[in-house]
């Protein structure tokens, strides 16, 4: 048709532009090659400089040009005066914001300008920061814009009102996006530091000499006032959009995580086997323990409960032979742990064989540590919003995690039944992780009964037909006799099982059990009942031959008792057992 | 050189430079076709326009007038055999009636102490009675009945006057303690007219809607500026609100409760797909739809209000159609679905004449079609005739519906109009952090029966407006006269004379009332005409573009089935240019091919004669219209202009007259920030031709 436009064709134009680029590799190459040969002989002068910023203009990413610029940079700092070195950074600054603009994540172009602003003798930090917020205009997770703005506040000054009015900016325009949460709290405890006055702390008074003063009790935390804004500020965003983690991750942020404090949880004296046992509240190291036996310090062999662990919340020594084993004295120990310079005594009374001394879970209120920094009412009210939301969402898993986490806080064992429906239905909801809900139910119900076990005061513990699936919190379990573990999905005794150094009796039946690598070096264990199991192998039983007093072994429903011969070898395997079932 | 006569064959002879008009113009003339397009007015846009407040003036002016009576000439002298002749309109004035004019400031400036307020209505009340449109009977009834009571009003009127001396006595002794609030009067309005680009139509453009997707598609984004619409607002109880629609939106209002937001969101999600409960509801009024689904009085309002724009007979079908067309639009461009044009609307029409101008569509002005010849044995029109009296043939030819002559129009239903307000106010209805806000405004009926007002509130920053006004556009579907369906809403959001005690409103310093013709009703073909005429109906009530745009590609596909409707144009560097005017025949192609190699600086080459007049012709009407003293402002643009014409294809960017804030398009995604302007923000700004959005 006439009168149209006449248009190059595809092939024309793919022609045209291959030669272009030919045209344009050659340029490169050639410069790059004259680059790399005047690094070579040195030359740090003005052509350098130039021949350099053409070659990143087109590659910003191109490191071994960037360092041969700081060389060149480095050098004309000693030869010029500070007016030519501040021109000439300036100077560098603005071709770096060329360089940006063609890869605005380019690792080279953010570290260099980097380094120039720290060198510039008189730097514009207003403009850098500017520059920053374009950028993140732009990209609001451009992460490495935020590492380089964090670098120019540090250097700047910038008040924190203002950075957190910043952050109030950029959560306003998208409050999916964490970096502002997170940035806003490292902020407010700057600004709004809870009151220094005592702690409202739910603790008993730690029983040690001298407690050292933890920084951690109140840096992190925010005054209350600022927290209620915090907690309408992020109600905001998760009602809006309850399926965005970043605001969920920052409300878990706000109703606070106490850290536990370090100590001696638990010191056990056995006469019989003349062993002192240690329990800590988090894994150590034996190092700096040291032993006082009526005032004597002793030499002794720290040995963790499994060949596994060399750090390990539970430790254990022998007492050189006969020094406790007559019934009718009474001793006194104390352990003393150096690094934290703290220790715990114990008193081993005439006609006892065996004593303790610790800090029962219940005391410290362990379990709820990690939400309950709050105040009960805070997070009473805080859970009612949550079921508010879950009203209307029944189904989020956001939601229904928060408020088991908040159930917990208040009343663990109150809450129980409706924790255990919501972990039913999260594992129904999001399928991909139902193990995760279901290791972490198991981790509360065990909590729950340790809990009960304290109340009642007795050195059973019991949690058959509960879903476990795994087992944890074993270091609270020092004292325990009898335990009862039936009737649950547990794979596996980890090698922590061998740190119930007082079990006499393990009832597991109905389970899935096929690894016994935790009944390990256990002295009191008599009777280990695991029927109906997935044992397999005599192999799988060799940890049992550690145990001395084992007696009573049963084994029925067990593939392992199908094998040949299976009694002969585990009568020689296990030689102290009388009572074999198979 | 209004001697010479144009070329005597076209494709395709366009009478009318509305929206759609333009759009099929481009169209053809892209694809090569031979296009002549023509308006007998001396502006662009028909109906579409934008104004300086001068300008409007004078369209006022005119809208006031007799219309010339029509002389019909005899052509017989060029009939050919077997033609026979249909006589064109040559007066569109039936699509605007009713103009009336206020004014609310002072005439010139306070501190000269004049407190002559003059209502400038006069000329409205004269229009009215002078005007004998050739209507039909109940228009004249009707227009006898305005009569009466624009008469009424100016006694009014004078009354308020009286009050308002008072009033200004007061605010003389107020002007003292709040300078700051300092009115701005006629003479400054009239001395800053330039500043004002006053649109007929009040539309906007859905971020993606068919008018956003043809100029993308077409290129023709590139002549044109947009800014977001910047807030939804509503009004409500006595109070303008915002309407929390995006995400961020939702977040940050205060109004709603966690629990409002939530059930809000909830919604919104569930409309993006259908679902078995929303088709049960089908048919049923979205009211009740709504209803049913519990979100209180609060939501119900902003959903079916702002967000639906819906009625009360809207199906739960069309208001779930249109909620989802909204959400679909959020977030392209910004944080709500609507783009505003710098300039005004009145652009678009010109962006796309503009681009069938550089593929070679010659344009006049002031120019007309008298009479159209007709083959009787194939009813088709053969040519035409234009004012000048020299006959053209064509093959086709598309008009706007204001030149055809009424008794040749098939209308399924009585013609309907359009009330419109334009209001020149002091301050935005709803003050906020930022005083550049471009805010779209739904306005519930006030009263059952009452139509729903559509507002725009445009700010300076639009180029609309001069600085420390906003320009206000109102829009319903008519029931009385636009005074009439109007003014109760203006007196009450607004301060004027009538309302002097709303202290807090902004203050109206000037408004404009008028009726326009509703060109939705109006069918392209099925009219007494020849086959190959097609009629381009004028604006429409919709909030959208979608009824030119649907209508100028029906016409284009009803006459080149086979073509593209508006493809991509090809970048300059690809166009082959050549020696010969465009309209090369067969046996210079080879001719052609020996050129392709001596191509490079064929930018000078890439014109023709017929072009070139074209333009020529249009700068002089340009010219004429802009009036001398403002001829030095509008230089680079025609320069520009004159420059993308003869070198073909050329990015577009005009030189920004108001302080340079003009954007250049990103080139590509990865552009951040333009090295100079790192202090200056023009987030607002935004070229369509953004390519992350572009697949």
């Amino acid at each position: 048709m006439h009168g149209r436009v006449k248009v190059k064709s595809t092939a024309q134009q793919e022609e045209e532009k291959r030669k272009e680029r030919e045209k344009k590799l050659k340029i490169y190459v050639a410069a790059r090659d004259a680059c790399f040969s005047k690094r070579k002989e040195g030359v740090w002068d003005d052509g350098a400089l130039q021949i350099t910023q053409q070659l990143l203009s087109s590659n910003p990413d191109f490191g071994t040009l960037w360092n041969y610029r700081r060389e060149i940079l480095m050098h004309l700092e000693t030869v010029k005066d500070e007016d030519e070195v501040q021109k000439i950074y300036e100077a560098e600054l603005s071709f770096l914001e060329s360089c940006l603009k063609v890869n605005p994540k380019s690792y080279g172009s953010w570290h260099h300008r980097g380094w120039v602003s720290t060198r510039l003798p008189r730097p514009d930090w207003a403009r850098e920061l500017g520059l920053c917020d374009r950028c993140l205009n732009l990209d609001d997770r451009n992460f490495h814009c935020w590492d380089y703005r964090r670098m120019v506040v540090k250097k700047s000054g910038v008040p924190v009102d203002r950075e957190l009015a910043f952050t109030d900016r950029l959560i306003g325009s998208n409050f999916s996006n964490y970096s502002s949460w997170h940035y806003r709290s490292t902020l407010l405890p700057l600004l709004h530091p809870e009151s220094p006055e005592p702690l409202p702390s739910p603790r008993r008074p730690p029983p040690r000499s001298s407690p050292p003063a933890s920084p951690q009790n109140h840096s992190h935390r925010v005054c209350e006032a600022q927290l209620l804004k915090e907690y309408e500020l992020v109600q905001n965003a998760f009602f809006t959009d309850p399926n965005d983690q970043s605001a969920w991750f920052y409300y878990r942020w706000l109703l606070g995580r106490a850290e536990r404090e370090e100590m001696i949880s638990c010191v056990l004296v056995s006469r019989e086997e003349e062993t002192v046992t240690v329990a800590f509240s988090r894994p150590v190291d034996p190092g700096g323990l040291m032993l006082l036996l009526d005032g004597q310090p002793q030499t002794v062999e720290w040995r963790s409960v499994h060949p596994r662990f060399k750090h390990s919340p539970v430790w254990i020594c022998d007492l050189p032979p006969g020094t406790i084993s007559d019934v009718t004295n009474e001793h006194n120990l104390t352990v003393h742990w150096m690094e934290r310079h703290a220790h715990r005594d114990c008193a081993l009374y005439t006609g006892r064989t065996e004593s303790w001394c610790r800090d029962s879970a219940t005391d410290q209120e362990l379990f709820r540590s990690e939400l309950s920094v709050e105040k009960t009412s805070v997070l009473q009210s805080e859970l009612q919003s949550c079921k508010q939301l879950q009203e209307l969402e029944p189904l989020n898993k956001w939601c229904l995690l928060t408020i088991i986490l908040l159930m917990r806080a208040l009343d663990p064992l109150g809450y129980e039944k409706e924790t255990l429906a919501h972990f039913q239905t999260l594992r129904e909801v999001d399928l991909m992780r139902s193990a995760y809900y279901s290791d972490l139910c198991s981790k509360f119900m065990i909590e729950n009964t340790v809990l009960k076990m304290e109340y009642a005061e007795v050195r059973v513990f019991s949690i058959s037909d509960k879903k476990l699936t795994t087992l944890c919190h074993l270091d609270q379990l020092l004292l325990v006799t009898h335990m009862n573990l039936s009737s649950n999905q547990l794979q596996r005794l980890p090698p922590q099982f061998s740190m119930l150094q007082c079990l006499e009796v393990l009832e597991a039946e109905n389970n899935s059990i096929e690894d016994l690598e935790g009944v390990f070096h256990l002295p009191r264990l008599e009777e280990v009942l695991l029927k109906n199991n997935k044992i397999s192998t005599l192999a799988d039983l060799r940890p049992l031959a550690s145990c001395p007093k084992l007696k009573r072994l049963d084994l029925r429903g067990n593939p392992v008792s199908g094998l040949e011969e299976v009694e002969a070898a585990l009568t020689e395997l296990l030689p102290s057992v009388v009572d074999l079932l198979l | 050189m209004a001697a010479e006569d144009l070329p005597s064959e076209f494709d395709v002879v366009i009478l009318g430079t509305g929206l759609a008009e333009s759009v099929v113009a481009a169209a053809f003339s892209r694809v090569g076709q031979r296009v002549l397009h023509i308006d007998r007015r001396s502006y662009y846009a028909a109906n579409w326009a934008s104004f300086t407040f001068n300008s409007l003036l004078t369209w006022i002016q005119q809208h006031h007038e007799e219309p010339q009576p029509e002389e019909l000439q005899d052509w017989s002298s060029l009939l050919e055999e077997g033609e026979e002749l249909i006589y064109l309109s040559n007066s569109d004035s039936a699509s605007i009636r009713n103009v009336q004019v206020f004014c609310f400031t002072s005439e010139e400036d306070e501190e000269e102490g004049a407190p002559s307020t003059k209502e400038d209505d006069r000329g409205a009340a004269d229009g009215d009675a002078v005007k004998e449109t050739p209507e039909s009977q109940s228009a004249d009834a009707k227009d006898k009945a305005k009569k009466q009571k624009a008469e009424e009003e100016e006694e009014e009127e004078e009354e308020e006057q009286a009050s308002q001396t008072k009033g200004e006595e007061l605010s003389a002794a107020q002007s003292q303690s709040e300078a700051t609030r300092k009115k701005i009067s006629y003479a400054q309005l009239v001395k800053e007219g330039r500043r004002f680009n006053i649109d007929l139509v009040s539309k906007l453009l859905y971020s993606r809607g068919s008018l956003v997707d043809l100029l993308i598609k077409s290129n023709v984004s590139r002549y044109a500026e947009f800014k977001n619409v910047t807030r939804i607002l509503t009004y409500r109880h006595g109070n303008v609100q915002q309407v929390p629609c995006s995400r961020a939106d939702v977040f940050a209002s205060r109004q709603l409760s966690v629990v409002e937001k939530r059930k809000l969101m909830r919604f919104l999600t569930s409309c993006v797909e259908e679902t078995d409960e929303q088709r049960a509801y089908k048919a049923r009024p979205y009211l009740e739809f709504l209803y049913d689904q519990r979100l209180g009085e609060n939501l119900q309002h902003f959903l079916f209000h702002s967000i639906a724009m819906a009625t009360e007979d809207t199906t739960t079908e069309e208001g779930l159609a249109s909620t989802r067309h909204f959400l679909r639009c959020l977030g392209r461009y910004g944080n709500t679905p609507f783009l505003f044009p710098v300039y005004g609307l009145g652009e678009i029409p010109q962006c796309f004449c503009r681009m069938c101008a550089v593929f070679g569509g010659i344009y006049c002005l002031r120019h007309s079609v008298n009479c159209l010849l007709v083959e009787k044995d194939t009813n088709r029109c053969k040519a035409v005739i234009d004012s000048r009296g020299q006959r053209i043939s064509c093959r086709h030819f598309v008009v706007e519906d204001g030149f055809v002559a009424v008794d040749r129009k098939k209308r399924a239903t009585p013609p309907r109009f359009l009330s419109r307000a334009v209001l020149i106010t002091d301050s935005s209805i709803l003050p906020s952090s930022s005083d550049q806000q471009v805010s779209m405004v739904t306005v519930p009926p006030v009263a059952a029966g009452c139509p729903t007002v559509r507002m725009v509130e445009l700010c300076p920053s639009t180029m609309t407006c001069m600085a420390g006004t906003h320009l206000v556009h109102l829009t319903c579907q008519s029931v009385g006269s636009a005074f009439e369906d109007l003014s109760p809403l203006v007196t009450t959001m607004f301060r004027t004379t009538e309302s002097p005690d709303r202290e807090t409103s902004p203050s109206v310093l000037w408004c404009l009332y008028f009726n326009m013709a509703d060109g939705s009703g109006l069918d392209v073909k099925g009219h007494d005409l020849p086959s190959n005429v097609f009629v381009c109906s004028g604006p429409d009530g919709g909030l959208s573009h979608e009824h030119a745009v649907r209508q100028a590609e029906w016409i284009f596909k009803q006459i080149l089935p086979e073509e593209d409707f508006c493809p991509p144009a090809p970048n300059p560097e690809d166009i082959i240019y050549n020696g010969e005017n465009a309209s090369s025949t067969g046996e210079e192609e080879e001719e052609e091919e020996e050129e392709q190699n001596k191509q490079g600086e064929g930018g000078e080459e890439w014109k023709e004669e017929g072009k070139e007049e074209g333009v020529k012709q249009q700068e002089e009407e340009r010219r004429e219209r802009e009036g001398g003293e403002e001829g030095g402002e509008n230089k680079e643009w025609r320069k520009e202009w004159r420059e993308g014409v003869e070198e073909g294809v050329e990015e577009g960017v005009e030189e920004g007259e108001e302080g340079g804030d003009v954007l250049e398009e990103p080139s590509d995604g990865g552009v951040m920030f333009s090295s100079t302007n790192l202090t200056t923000t023009p987030a607002m700004h935004c070229g369509l031709k953004m390519p992350s959005f572009i697949v």
